[in-house]
């Protein structure tokens, strides 16, 4: 349960979103309050960060999250963003972040052309981000990943430059599932506050319902930087 | 010339029906509305008779809507209800695999949504043809991309299910969909339409030509192999999104009080939803049919009436709300029109544009369709295939190679190509999923509690002995349920058989009734529903008689579930129960010999019950580890599956003849690990419960290890185990 004066995080709910409930509930489990946001209202209710959720937002109409970026609540999340507020997009919400163009790249079909569900080892490779910090860089995990069209693709001066800037937050390991350039799991942007990721860590935060509790760590990062 | 009415489906003496009902030559409208209610997927006017069996059992105090709603629903304590169902959509995912599976897990998700509950888990049990048949390779992976791209889409996890491959199933592949659902036992809703004056309204997709007979002529006939692809239009065509958005909505009516009565449009559309919301509340309606909101403006009447368009809701409502109703359908989103008005005239009166297209009694739809105790026969070669008894097979000598080689075969190889494709952490109450022995799902996040499900049938089984088939599926899900811990309370079904116009077909489906019937009785549990599928044949060849049951049971603290892998080295692992030479339809018979013949193992509902009760005492103590039944390849399976679900070995030693002991398949076992400082207090419960417990040896290392025997890495096991489907379908 939160605690008085816990950290508030908005999770937004597009029409589509799924996992916008499990978001809900790994920042509770990591110790801050979440605060639902409606895709329609623009208004951000004081939060200190946004979580974009996992799910078909608008049921993936014209591309994955092509229609979530018009969503009013986006453009202040945009705005807010560009002022430093954390916001981190898992899976859908990375592929909304990147239409949105607060990350750069897109997310394609994976490369088996069939949606996947996994356990998947990841590592991490950047902890200078607001929602990597509780991570050790080289640090393994196993968080679940589930998706159609995960596979990351940038151009190769832009791949570049994020391997240079440091900004590839995760990346696959044993497999690379869906085809990512460089086996790309999550990036950042220049400032690290928001982080796009296409593995979901609000599975993992509780052993009883996912493979362990490795991904809460991105949630403890952020309260932290939150306090 | 053929008649209209036997074009759509109408025997002569049914037309003849529907003339004495109505006093008149029906109109056309009127024909199609009887075609597709009298249709046998609607009316159950085959399997009926035989039914009642089920509502005849003991009074249950767990049931709080039962047999002849959209879905049984269960008093789960703590002020929640669960809702459960498993429907077939067998036909259309032959003909068009990747919609008709689709559409078939949004037609079973709106039933659980019809009764008043949030859906919150699919399972999908599935049977093809052989696994390398070509047909197989153009079924199979549109069905799995079907069912994980509606399921997926509408965030269900997908917790459990089966896939099957016999040669039975070419030409017919079986696709059921199991959907559950959880409400406040008070916003439990029913398919009734009250209170004249009440507005019908329709809520969800626009209704378009999709589906059209889709029940008379898809579900209720028998394919003649060339009439596939052609079928298609009969095909509904599914929207996920649609379906999502119409869940929130309908259940943020529940929550509103603005409800008196909801019923899921599916087969034979807006016509079941009439005149069975009708028939139920004892009213008449009237209904001014050019309302209803058209993706095709040219649609005639009666395609506007038999249309199995998806995503649709009819709901009853008080006139007073039904601003209100339609308003919160806006903001989901969701179209929601006004087509109708409670009457008491008692009569279906539907109109378009002012002329009257239909005026009939609802329950001569509903409930009055006709009822037919077909003949039945005793299969003529069913003597001759029991005296081909297993016995006189050959027995391996080279066991290491023949559990090898049945880890790999296409029915005991590894899911995970399937199930790989499902989400089964969305909604994040999954505490197990395929491949554990039962799905279970966290409805409470305070208390913990929790239901666990498990989908079973065997067709070898019951083609060597309906009667025992259908116990020996009951007694599988059971099992399933009991190993985590859970309590079963209740069973559905999903009937798959072929034309109950064959006489021996008829005897199966009697027999497979009366034995699930009178092993729910044995056990002590309801039948809360379920659905017949007939007419799964190609050409003259039906396929095996197939009851899948489902077994619910409840979970007080989901954190003390028992899973089924192996974990901690230095557990001792125990046999739980008795094997005899039963290799009668037996996995290893088929999957080396291709051989079927002799009697299926014999059911011991007592012993299943005896050892239900000591899993679920043995889990609440914290005695277990780990629990696994025994079923499809005997223990040699259960050992491989227990060893690779977390890569942990185990070094046993048999009892007795060791091809026995791995191959036989033996009902009411398990394999459970006990971790140290158990055995004492184990062995206790187990004489207690009256159970025979051996012990098999210790868990631990990298090898599947049987004393005096053979020694398999896992690494090997797990190559043969994973790499069969992959091979097959890329």
């Amino acid at each position: 349960m939160p605690t008085a004066g816990a950290a508030r995080v908005g999770v937004v709910t597009f029409p589509g979103s799924l996992d916008d409930r499990d978001a809900q509930r790994a920042v509770r489990h990591a110790g801050g309050e979440a605060v639902p946001l409606c895709h329609a209202d623009p208004g951000l209710h004081g939060v200190g960060a946004v979580l974009l959720p996992g799910g078909f937002s608008y049921g993936d109409d014209l591309r994955c999250g092509a229609i979530a970026r018009f969503a009013p609540v986006m453009r202040s999340v945009a705005d807010a963003a560009r002022g430093g507020l954390p916001v981190l997009g898992i899976c859908n919400g990375f592929q909304i972040l990147c239409e949105a163009h607060l990350l750069p790249g897109a997310l394609m079909r994976n490369t088996g052309r069939r949606f996947t569900c996994l356990d998947q080892r990841l590592r991490i490779e950047s902890n200078r981000t607001a929602w990597t910090s509780a991570y050790d860089e080289g640090q393994r995990v196993v968080v679940p990943l589930k998706n159609g069209e995960g596979c990351y693709l940038a151009d190769e001066p832009t791949l570049d430059e994020l391997e240079a800037q440091g900004r590839v937050v995760a990346r696959y390991l044993d497999v690379n599932p869906n085809g990512s350039a460089r086996a790309i799991a999550g990036i950042a942007n220049a400032q690290g506050n928001v982080v796009g990721l296409m593995p979901h860590p609000e599975h993992a935060t509780d052993p009883l319902t996912g493979p362990g509790d490795d991904g809460l760590g991105f949630f403890v990062s952020l309260l932290k930087a939150l306090v | 010339m053929t008649e209209a009415y036997a074009e759509l489906g109408l025997r002569p003496d049914e037309y003849q029906r529907i003339r004495d009902i109505l006093g008149r030559t029906p109109f056309d409208a009127e024909l199609a509305m009887y075609a597709v209610m009298w249709s046998e997927h609607c009316s159950y006017k085959s399997s009926k008779v035989h039914l009642r069996q089920f509502g005849d059992l003991p009074a249950s105090d767990v049931l709080l809507a039962g047999i002849g709603e959209n879905a049984g629903v269960v008093d789960v304590g703590s002020g929640l209800a669960v809702t459960f169902k498993v429907e077939s959509h067998n036909h259309p995912s032959y003909v068009e695999p990747y919609q008709g599976a689709a559409t078939g897990v949004g037609g079973i998700v709106r039933d659980i949504l019809a009764m008043g509950a949030r859906p919150v888990a699919v399972m999908d049990p599935l049977r093809f043809g052989d696994a390398d048949a070509p047909d197989t390779r153009r079924v199979l992976p549109g069905v799995v991309a079907g069912i994980g791209g509606y399921g997926n889409c509408l965030g269900l996890p997908n917790v459990g299910g089966e896939v099957v491959f016999d040669p039975s199933y070419a030409g017919n592949p079986l696709v059921n969909a199991l959907c559950v659902g959880v409400l406040p036992r008070e916003r439990l809703q029913l398919a009734r339409a009250t209170g004249v004056g009440n507005r019908v309204v329709l809520l969800g997709a626009l209704t378009g030509r999709d589906g059209i007979g889709g029940v008379s002529v898809l579900a209720s006939a028998t394919f003649d192999g060339a009439g596939g692809p052609a079928n298609r239009p009969s095909v509904q065509v599914g929207d996920p999104f649609t379906e999502k958005m119409l869940i929130e909505c309908c259940l943020d009516l529940y929550d509103r009080g603005l409800v008196s009565g909801i019923q899921d449009l599916g087969g034979a559309g807006l016509t079941c939803g009439l005149s069975e919301t009708a028939a139920k509340g004892g009213v008449g309606m009237r209904v001014e049919l050019e309302r209803v909101p058209l993706r095709e403006p040219s649609m005639e009447p009666l395609e506007v009436l038999t249309s199995e368009s998806q995503e649709r809701m009819l709901a009853i409502v008080p006139p007073s709300d039904a601003d209100e109703v339609l308003a919160v359908a806006e903001k989901w989103g969701v179209v929601a029109t006004v087509i109708g008005t409670v009457t008491d005239s008692g009569r279906l009166v539907v109109t378009w544009h002012g002329d009257v297209v239909a005026d009939v009694p609802p329950g001569s739809l509903a409930d009055d369709g006709p009822v037919y105790d077909r003949p039945r026969a005793r299969p003529a070669d069913l003597d001759l295939l029991r005296v081909d008894d297993p016995s006189a097979l050959p027995r391996p000598t080279d066991l290491r190679a023949a559990v090898l080689r049945l880890a790999g075969s296409p029915n005991l190889c590894s899911r995970r190509w399937v199930t790989d494709q499902y989400d089964r952490y969305v909604l994040g109450n999954t505490v197990l999923a395929q491949p554990d022995d039962a799905g279970i799902v966290r409805l409470d996040e305070e208390s913990g509690l929790g239901v666990a499900l498990s989908l079973d049938g065997n067709g070898r089984y019951s083609r060597l002995d309906p009667y025992a088939g259908a116990q020996l599926a009951l007694a599988e899900a059971y099992r399933n349920v009991a190993v985590t811990g859970a309590r079963p309370i209740a069973v559905t079904n999903c009937l798959n058989f072929g034309s109950p116009e064959d006489p021996e077909v008829m005897w199966q489906f009697a027999e497979s009734v009366r034995g699930l019937a009178d092993g729910c009785r044995a056990l002590g549990l309801p039948v809360t529903g379920g659905n017949v599928s007939f007419y799964n044949a190609t050409g003259d060849v039906a396929i095996h008689p197939t009851p899948v049951v489902g077994v619910l049971g409840v979970l007080d603290d989901v954190a003390r579930r028992t899973p089924m892998g192996f974990r901690f080295p230095g557990d001792a692992v125990y046999l739980l129960g008795t094997t005899r030479e039963d290799f009668g339809g037996s996995e290893w018979a088929w999957a080396e010999h291709r051989h079927l013949g002799g009697r299926p193992p014999g059911v011991d509902l007592a012993a299943e019950r005896r050892l239900a009760e000591l899993c679920a005492a043995a889990g609440h103590d914290g005695l277990l580890s780990s629990a696994h039944d025994l079923s499809d390849g005997g223990l040699a399976q259960a050992l491989v599956e227990c060893c690779l679900r977390h890569g942990v070995g185990v070094a046993v030693r048999l009892p007795g003849d060791p091809f026995l002991a791995l191959f036989a398949e033996s009902v009411a076992r398990a394999v459970v690990a006990v971790p140290p400082g158990g055995a004492a207090a184990f062995s206790r419960l187990c004489a207690e419960a009256d159970v025979q417990v051996t012990r098999l040896g210790k868990v631990g290392g990298e090898t599947l290890d049987v004393e005096g025997s053979f020694s398999l890495p896992l690494t090997e096991l797990r190559d043969a185990h994973e790499s069969t489907l992959p091979k097959l379908y890329g």
